[in-house]
């Protein structure tokens, strides 16, 4: 892919971005902001990319460490993003329904 | 130009990947789709996961020699990588678990740091095996790509160490007041002209130095951007960085040429822009007066002095009891105070009560209650407050004038009508709520002495019908209920 093609995704996904954003519940942006952090981790790609490089000579080897590292970053704010946001998610009732047991 | 080859089936589940992040967000549009949303993230995720492991799996990586740089997944590879992954899983499963909902803003912010981190370790991954990445030949590393590593790893700096800054300030390990140093808008100027120009020439000269200085420099800046920052623009700063976080995985999206990390690099960085002028426009305030610094720290004093001779009715948790009971609408202001006090379970308590005596009782809420956008209307989630009873400033604040209570707990700046009137307030502009137009205000604050984050009077505590319930906020709600019977 040439540079331009990746910028016209890029600049089609900011404006995809802007309105899916707005249309967002206020009474969500916490959840949201838990979300996007999670979804922002698939930086784990690259991760992935440099831990699988073959460690040769003295930079290959700290290359790779970096990168089984960042994998273990990446991986905490997946997990943890994804798990948060799913139990902030779960708290949110209708006025109707029962409340569930928590708390 | 030089370009990075993609196999065109990667490429595409990329793609799918990217759009599933779409439908992520576009989840959370109501409640009810919230959750589907989420799936749609977390699948997204593992598409992304499993393409790059496949994508370097053994037999699929064909100009591999046993010298080489390039990256293939062996079995001791993967190995690793499976460990590395299940040691984030645990720990991020067992926070997300453990984490009490009133520490969300820091538990957001300390997951930006780690987004940032993992940029500049990869972005430094990738400068010192270009190769497995696919972006040198010849130990060159490609123009385009060292521009785009420059900027990712500086993004990626700032990030996590601005995020450092806001988590600590959020957690209260260091103060909330900010921390002015001198001539600190010349000092951030030049490190950021220094950054710059430093990316400039690094698509000169690759040296290791140039690198690790703009690693280094972004490092500081974000440090020297987030200290003068006081605790009450914290909401706008965490979105600030919820923004960064989304530019730096962009800029290593370009980097890898990879759709999944570009899109969601923009959706991120466009969420967190937003949110960061949401917050502004709800304080009255230019997103570049928030980053200058400076304004709100823990508590501020002088102002309130002068006022607190003037006259003021206190009550007790019996006339408030009484008082709401009789009365046909309760609106409910909650604010940073209740979340500080934990009275969030207690207050909804009080709730069901008085719905029991047939009051209507309703939440208000403001754009910037609580530490982070949206955190009020978490922490009464979890009480289980029903969402369909909590209403956005814009939706509510026209029922003050036929409410018969308002009910203020912890919150003060955005119930302050010299947002409205008084030019001089630093808070004047500021959409505040109208509760000095209901029939009676409950105000509960823990003594008269203290004042909001800005710093000013409120001129509601002295209202001939104003009615000030002095006490820690949980306590005080405590004895209503228990008045209530």
């Amino acid at each position: 892919m040439d540079f331009i093609s990746i910028l016209s995704i890029f600049v089609m996904a900011v404006f995809v971005g802007y309105y899916v954003v707005w249309s967002v519940t206020p009474a969500l942006h916490t959840p949201l902001m838990a979300v996007t952090n999670a979804i922002s981790s698939v930086i784990i790609v690259g991760a992935l990319i440099a831990s699988a490089a073959i460690g040769i000579g003295g930079t290959g080897a700290t290359s790779k460490w970096l990168g089984l590292l960042a994998v273990v970053l990446a991986s905490i704010n997946i997990f943890g993003g994804f798990a948060v946001t799913a139990r902030m998610l779960a708290m949110y009732k209708k006025k109707d329904r029962p409340a569930a047991g928590h708390k | 130009m030089e370009h990075v080859t993609i196999n065109p089936w990667a490429a595409l589940a990329y793609l799918v990947a990217g759009v599933c992040f779409i439908l992520a967000l576009r989840g959370l549009s109501s409640p009810t789709s919230s959750q589907r949303g989420n799936r749609f993230g977390m699948i997204g995720m593992t598409i992304a996961v499993v393409t790059t492991l496949v994508t370097h799996a053994p037999w699929l990586v064909t100009n591999y020699a046993e010298d080489s740089y390039v990256a293939r997944l062996d079995t001791v590879t993967l190995i690793e990588i499976l460990a590395a992954i299940g040691i984030g899983a645990t720990i991020g499963i067992v926070t997300a678990r453990r984490i009490a909902m009133t520490a969300m803003p820091q538990l957001v912010a300390a997951f930006h740091s780690l987004v940032g981190m993992a940029a500049v370790l990869v972005a430094g991954a990738a400068f010192l095996n270009p190769e497995a990445f696919g972006i040198a030949a010849a130990g060159q590393i490609f123009t385009q790509s060292r521009i785009e590593m420059g900027l990712g790893v500086a993004i990626g700096a700032i990030t996590f160490s601005g995020s450092v800054i806001a988590f600590l300030k959020l957690n209260g390990n260091m103060g909330g007041k900010p921390i002015m140093l001198p001539g600190r808008h010349v000092i951030n100027l030049a490190v950021l002209a220094g950054i710059l120009g430093l990316v400039a020439y690094f698509t000169q000269d690759q040296s290791p130095w140039v690198f690790w200085t703009i690693t280094g420099l972004s490092f500081a800046i974000g440090f020297l951007l987030i200290i003068p920052i006081g605790g009450a623009d914290m909401p706008v700063v965490v979105s600030m960085l919820n923004s960064y976080s989304g530019w730096a995985a962009a800029a290593m999206g370009f980097t890898l040429h990879n759709t999944a990390m570009i899109i969601t690099g923009a959706l991120v960085g466009s969420s967190g822009a937003i949110l960061s002028y949401i917050m502004c426009r709800a304080m009255n305030r230019s997103f570049i007066s928030v980053i200058a610094g400076g304004f709100g720290g823990d508590s501020g004093g002088g102002a309130a002095a002068a006022a607190t001779d003037r006259p003021w009715k206190r009550g007790s948790a019996e006339d408030a009891a009484f008082l709401m009971s009789q009365a046909e609408q309760v609106i409910i202001v909650p604010g940073y105070g209740m979340a500080v006090a934990q009275a969030q379970h207690v207050l909804r308590e009080m709730a069901d009560k008085l719905k029991e005596e047939g009051v209507r009782v309703k939440y208000a809420i403001h754009p910037v209650a609580g530490r982070m956008p949206g955190h009020m209307n978490v922490l009464l989630a979890e009480a289980n407050v029903p969402y369909d009873e909590v209403f956005e400033l814009e939706d509510i604040n026209s029922e003050f004038a036929q409410t018969d209570v308002a009910f203020i707990i912890g919150a003060n700046d955005v119930v302050n009508p010299a947002a409205k009137t008084d030019k001089s307030s630093p808070i004047y502009g500021m959409p505040v709520f109208d509760v000095n137009k209901a029939k009676t205000v409950l105000f509960i604050k823990r003594s008269m002495g203290g004042v909001g984050y800005a710093g000013v009077d409120n001129d509601v505590f002295y209202q001939d019908n104003t009615m000030m319930l002095l006490a820690d906020a949980k306590k005080m709600v405590e004895e209503i209920v228990k008045a209530l019977g």
